[in-house]
Parts: C-alpha cells; structure tokens; sequence
C-alpha cells in the first residue's frame, strides 16, 4: 500500500499529469491523440506522462487498431482521499435524514 | 498491503427520542432504509449478500456491496461496505436510554498508513482532492 501511495503521490506531483487524469476522470475514455491535441506537449511527451499514470494503476488502457485508449481509474486514488471526512460527512446527512424518517414513521 | 495493516474507524453517536424497537424497523426494513439511506435488498439475516445502490456517477458506478455479518434484534448490526476497491465494515448499536434511543455507528477498516502525512504541507492538492473526492466518493 505505500509502494502504491508513492506511485500516486509521484505521478500526481506533475501538473501535466495531473491536468490529463483530471482530463480522463471527467470525460471518460480518450485515445492519445485527443489527449495530445488539449494538452500543449508533443505525443510523445503525452505518451510518457500516461505511462507514469499507467504506472501508479491510475489510468488504464485498451487498443483498438492504431489507437490507443486511455480511462481513469480513480480507486487507486483511494490511498489519498481523506476517506475519514468523506464518510464522516456522508453519515451524518444521513443520521438526519433517519431522525426525519422517524418523526414520520408510526410508533 | 500486509494483512496488520492499521486502519482507522470512524464513530457517530446521537441520542434518539424513540424506542430502540422503532429506530431498528428503520434500519433493516428495506423499504425504510431506502427512505434514508439507499436503494438496497437488504435482508436482516447473517450472511445475506445485498447491495446498496446509489445513482452513478462517473467512474463510480454507485454500487456497495455488503453482507450481513451480525443481528441481534433491537441493540446490533453489522454489515460489511465494499466500493472503490475498499472494504470497511458498519456496526450499528442501540442503547435503550430514559429519553430513547442512544444510536451509535461505527465504521471501521479505513486505510491508516502514512497516506495523511503526505498531505498539506509539501503538496498544494487540497483543491484537486476535493474534485477527486467527489468523482471517487460520489455518494450522494
């Protein structure tokens, strides 16, 4: 699990990477070539940049003929996502929401 | 990871102004954890494989998977919680009181390791985790 933070935290560390899997995590699945044509680097830098992704587990990919396809692969964010906040806030909402359930319900 | 992996757990408690027997009804009926909680085909038997369903979000497909690990009618229920690729389990606890209820949720099996330490000082991500926490959390 720390090997794989490492990995995370590295491959995060660089703002081109972290504009591409930003990029993959909201738009779904993207082929080299879209990925180069927004990102202002050459394909090979891009083709780099997505094998350090690759890496860290955070992306992954698929051949379809000469293209290549990338997608997101957020779970292997989970070592750095403050899971204690997020489900803090999430239980909470819905103790309030069992309080209101209760006041409706029969005794 | 090593199965001694440390992990942390996360407590809620709330005094309730109702009786144990109505705040159970509403934690293992069905329909009734639906009204709060989430779509699920729950059932308050050990061992019972459900499933918790959110609407889906991308790169969440807003599905938990569970079992039903411990009942003991009106005082506990445990059920595991498996998304993201992490499993944590949910133990809920009613204590009868003069006034109700006293409701306590634990959830524990959260990843411990040295992941927090990493985060403010060095890296200036608190903008992108928050983004990441709402595609990989999603769970409203």
């Amino acid at each position: 699990m720390l090997a794989a933070t490492e990995n995370v935290f590295k491959a995060l560390a660089d703002p081109t990477r972290r504009a591409i899997f930003e990029h993959l995590s909201r738009n779904g699945e993207q082929t080299v070539h879209a990925l180069t044509a927004r990102a202002g680097v050459s394909q090979p830098a891009v083709s780099k940049h997505l094998s350090v992704l690759k890496l860290a587990r955070l992306v992954r990919d698929r051949r379809d003929g000469r293209e290549t396809h990338y997608r997101a692969h957020p779970q292997a964010l989970a070592p750095l996502v403050d899971w204690m906040s997020v489900y803090g806030k999430f239980w909470r909402d819905g103790f309030d929401r069992l309080e209101k359930l209760l006041q409706r319900m029969d005794p | 990871m090593t199965a001694a992996a440390p992990t942390r757990t996360l407590v809620i408690e709330r005094e309730m102004p109702h009786p144990p027997e109505k705040i159970w009804r509403a934690l293992t009926q069905g329909a009734l954890i639906e009204e709060w909680l989430m779509k699920n085909d729950f059932q308050p038997v050990v061992g019972h494989r459900f499933s918790f369903r959110a609407t889906p979000v991308p790169n969440w497909d807003g599905v938990i998977e569970s079992e039903v690990l411990a009942i003991e009618p009106h005082s506990r229920l445990s059920y595991s919680w498996g998304t993201m690729g992490m499993v944590s389990v949910v133990t809920w606890t009613l204590t009868p009181t003069r006034g109700g209820t006293h409701l306590r949720m634990e959830q524990t099996g959260f990843p411990s390791e040295e992941s927090a330490s990493y985060k403010g000082a060095t890296y200036g991500w608190t903008k992108f985790i928050g983004n990441m926490e709402r595609v990989a959390g999603g769970l409203e």
